[in-house]
């Protein structure tokens, strides 16, 4: 059997065929505005080059930018009901509170805030006002809403009044999908809520996208399942993201650094992922992109998603390079994926850091006569100054200091030099498309992140033990195999100022993919 | 009861803060909060709303007061992390106010600020907003400190009881006398827990010659001015952790990447011990940083070189951002700046507050940072 790796970038659109731990094939085509005929252009151009038997592909995975763009680009976005239990807390700081305007009002600024919610400790905050939710459903059958987000203070805790007005609403308007806090988000209200509002109001959309990914597939008459990929590396079955489409929301840069670990089979390690404009660096850690810790912005609004700490600097394989009295600058400036058009080795007129690479004999690409005319003392210059800039942002992206390789992917990583200060530098084989790669092994994932009371008996080890059994269940609901579960991430937080007797408890787990070889 | 307020201030002294001003307290008092202090986020949005709504945020400078006019000092307490979760209802302070109108039976002239480290920074600007109401540009600590009693207005000498604690469902308790302010802080702390973990307190109000003389003074316009220049050193690419130094008397002292972290509960608190690889200039050393709560002893190579009162603050390498204690992680790239603390901690009566020994280390001495390079704000 074999495995389908398919990125839908902003540009390209990636494809690459696996067989067990083998690439058997890479190829790039252009995205389509319809997406589908891109990636059914992929799959064929993946399809020939490998020359296998498009009957044996036992699983196909997609990351795609395509939910995270909606947002940034405020298209797609439906008009839906923001519904918050938790009065009287929260009262001054309405659902949404936080959006820039535009946004807000692209999702009609449709806020409520009603009676209910936890405290800390799981008591009732307030009683749940089930007629005003009645009440409320009746205004998005008036205003034709297409989806509900309901957002419970301390849902974490207790899940019940979720659950509850999820089924008042549903009843009040049949049909109507209701996304519930506490399947999207951790601990949080605002950045936990925001998500869930931007999850309802993709819901269609997602809907439309897996249908287009189903459709290629379908065209290339290809019929196994297929799964998307989300921010943490792991996947969803298709029917997951049509519920959940924020759970995708930057899963691009994690796909390329997972990728990278995967062709070369370490696990520890800084990632390059140089492009034509910008190079973005990140630090891979038992095989998974480390996390940024600070809360993150997706179309200007803050979230908690997990979210890979990776860090950008302009130079790209496009990137000028110019000279100043100052000295060589090279970049931010750059252009772009016009590079095999207006670069000197292609033929062109300007002077990139691609050339700089081909006449200091660092690559051979284009035409190397072309840029056997500069000055020997600017590309030396400018060659120690990209070297500079790469070795300056890997730094920064060590964890310690214990040497590690570094791994460079991306088109424009012909730019990376052999050895980055005492650091080895790899270049796997398909470089280019390693975030294709990157989404063809990912690996299913379950968490946990919730408030525990340390009560009746509970101790901290059986509070941990609780929530990791949590997570492993919800990994193996999502279809991993638990002989293959392990757990990635596990971390307690007292809670500051209250008696010992409550902690945030995190864990996640990931394992293998069920029903084919990996 | 009947508004007989007269105004005891001059209107034209007063600075009314804009949306912007917020934007840059928010990163100010992050940095005074040294870890602590939880995040003035929240407060930060509350104090927008009231903005758009048309109340007014003006902050006053201590001496252009009356020195007999009342001040009420305020402060959210609780647990942080239950403060992101469980959103403040936003009228606590007003109703904490009023509640003790009420009690003294006298207006109240002006709000001042418990704490500008941290969320706290915000409150008194909602409260004072919500009650027509300046905020003196001052406040208790300088800083974050965990506990009541560590404000400068208790060390020395102000009796925090009468005080009214409000919390979100519109309870309102009065603690009408303390035989210590250790005492009411451990009342308000227990009261706390059956009010869900977060509510506001307001203790019993000050005259205006006392906030004078004893509380930490500009503290508004300090954290304002310092996150100003964090923005702005980062709108011009330049290094925003030598601009907090800059302003604030403070030195770089260490650059690194955080290789453990240690966590676990004391007494109610957030205790910690934080690892650091040194990177850049600091590469080949080590150093430590104890945490309760907030950031309290900084040592290099296993030998103590800063401790609380002294302000030990982690800043973000790149974007020269705050970092609390809660947002950790292991491998984060930080420096560490010490800067000196206010005259007002330093004395003898206040180290036996706020000094090592205070938090569990009697055997570390205060060794105060020097002062010399300090800039008026």
């Amino acid at each position: 059997m074999y495995r389908v790796g398919i990125d839908v970038g902003g540009t390209n659109t990636d494809a690459v065929v696996l067989k067990d731990k083998t690439v058997l094939a890479g190829v790039k085509a252009s995205t389509t505005e319809d997406v589908t005929s891109g990636v059914i252009e992929a799959l064929e151009k993946v399809i020939e080059a490998s020359g296998i038997d498009r009957a044996r592909i036992g699983a196909v995975m997609i990351g795609t930018t395509h939910f995270t763009n909606a947002v940034i680009e405020r298209r797609h976005m439906d008009e839906v009901a923001a519904i918050r239990l938790g009065l009287p807390s929260g009262a001054g700081l309405p659902p949404m509170v936080d959006w820039p305007d535009d946004l807000r009002e692209i999702v009609g600024n449709h806020g409520y805030q009603v009676k209910g919610g936890y405290e800390f400790d799981g008591r009732e905050l307030s009683a749940l006002d089930e007629d005003e939710i009645v009440r409320i459903a009746g205004e998005i059958r008036g205003k034709g809403l297409k989806a509900a987000a309901v957002t419970c203070v301390f849902s974490g805790i207790n899940d019940h009044m979720e659950l509850r007005t999820k089924e008042i609403l549903q009843a009040q308007c049949p049909g109507l999908p209701v996304v519930m806090s506490k399947d999207i988000g951790r601990h949080g209200l605002l950045a936990r809520e925001s998500a869930a509002i931007m999850n309802a109001s993709l819901l269609s959309l997602a809907d439309r996208t897996v249908a287009a990914f189903g459709k290629a597939l379908e065209a290339a008459g290809i019929t196994c399942p297929f799964y998307i990929t989300q921010n943490d590396g792991t996947l969803m079955a298709a029917d997951v993201v049509r519920a959940f489409p924020v759970l995708t929301f930057a899963s691009g840069p994690t796909n390329s650094m997972r990728g990278a670990a995967f062709l070369t089979g370490i696990k520890d390690a800084v990632v390059v992922d140089v492009g034509g404009t910008t190079s973005d660096v990140g630090s891979l850690s038992h095989g998974f992109p480390r996390q940024a810790s600070t809360t993150v912005d997706i179309g200007g609004v803050r979230t908690n998603f997990r979210m890979p700490d990776v860090f950008s600097i302009g130079l790209g394989g496009g990137s000028l390079v110019v000279e100043k009295e100052s000295g060589v600058v090279v970049g931010p400036k750059s252009v772009g994926y016009r590079v095999r058009q207006d670069a000197l080795c292609f033929g062109g007129t300007t002077l990139t850091a691609t050339d700089i690479a081909v006449a200091s004999g660092k690559a051979d690409v284009g035409d190397k006569a072309l840029v056997a005319g500069l000055d020997k003392g600017l590309v030396s210059a400018a060659a120690a100054k990209i070297d500079a800039m790469l070795e300056a942002c890997v730094e920064r992206s060590r964890i310690s200091s214990t040497p590690v390789p570094v791994i460079a992917v991306g088109g424009g990583s012909i730019l990376m030099p052999d050895r980055i200060g005492d650091l080895t530098v790899i270049r796997p084989e398909n470089f280019a498309v390693a975030n294709a790669v990157g989404a063809a092994i990912a690996q299913i994932s379950g968490e946990t992140d919730r408030v525990f009371s340390l009560i009746d008996g509970r101790t901290r080890e059986s509070a941990l033990a609780e929530a990791e059994a949590e997570a492993r269940d919800k990994a193996i609901a999502a279809g991993a195999l638990a002989e293959t579960l392990e757990v990635i991430e596990r971390e307690d937080t007292p809670l500051a100022y209250l008696p010992g007797n409550a902690t945030r408890i995190h864990v996640k787990v990931v394992g293998e993919m069920g029903g084919h070889d990996a | 009861m009947p508004d007989t307020r007269k105004l005891k201030y001059d209107e034209s002294a007063l600075r009314t803060l804009t949306a912007e001003d917020l934007d840059a307290l928010e990163i100010g008092a992050g940095i005074l909060g040294t870890g602590g202090g939880g995040n003035p986020y929240m407060g930060k949005l509350l104090a927008l709303e009231a903005l758009k709504a048309g109340y007014k945020m003006q902050i006053l400078a201590t001496d252009a007061i009356e020195s007999d006019a009342l001040c009420m000092s305020i402060g959210g307490i609780g647990a942080p992390v239950v403060g992101v979760e469980r959103l403040r209802e936003g009228r606590e302070g007003l109703r904490c106010l009023r509640a003790m109108e009420d009690l003294i039976r006298t207006p109240i002239d002006a709000i001042v600020c418990e704490e500008i480290g941290g969320a706290n920074s915000m409150n008194p600007l909602v409260t004072g907003a919500l009650g027509g109401l300046p905020v003196l540009d001052c406040d208790g600590m300088g800083r974050a400190f965990p506990e009541m009693q560590m404000t400068t207005f208790s060390i020395y000498g102000h009796s925090s009881t009468p005080s009214v604690m409000c919390d979100l469902h519109g309870n309102a308790v009065i603690f009408s006398h303390a035989v210590s302010e250790v005492g009411h802080e451990r009342m308000a702390r227990a009261c706390v827990v059956a009010q869900g973990g977060a509510a506001m307190l307001a203790t019993a109000p000050m005259q205006a010659h006392y906030v004078h003389q004893y509380g930490i003074p500009k503290s508004y316009t300090k954290a304002i001015a310092l996150g100003e220049a964090v923005i702005k050193a980062r709108r011009q690419q330049e290094d925003p952790i030598a601009a907090v130094c800059d302003l604030e008397g403070g030195r770089r002292i260490f650059t690194g990447k955080i290789t453990d972290l240690k966590r676990h509960l004391r007494g109610g608190f957030a205790v910690g011990d934080l690892e650091l690889a040194g990177f850049d200039d600091c590469s080949g050393q080590t150093a430590g940083v104890a945490i309760q709560n907030e950031f309290l002893i900084f040592k290099r190579n296993g030998k103590v070189e800063v401790t609380v009162p002294d302000l030990i603050v982690l800043l973000d390498v790149d974007t020269g951002y705050p970092i609390t204690t809660e947002m950790l992680r292991y491998g984060q790239r930080v420096a560490v700046v010490a800067i000196p603390a206010p005259e007002l901690l330093r004395s003898s009566r206040a180290l036996e507050v706020v000094g090592p020994s205070a938090f569990g280390y009697p055997d570390i001495p205060f060794s105060p940072l020097p002062t010399a390079s300090r800039k008026a704000a």
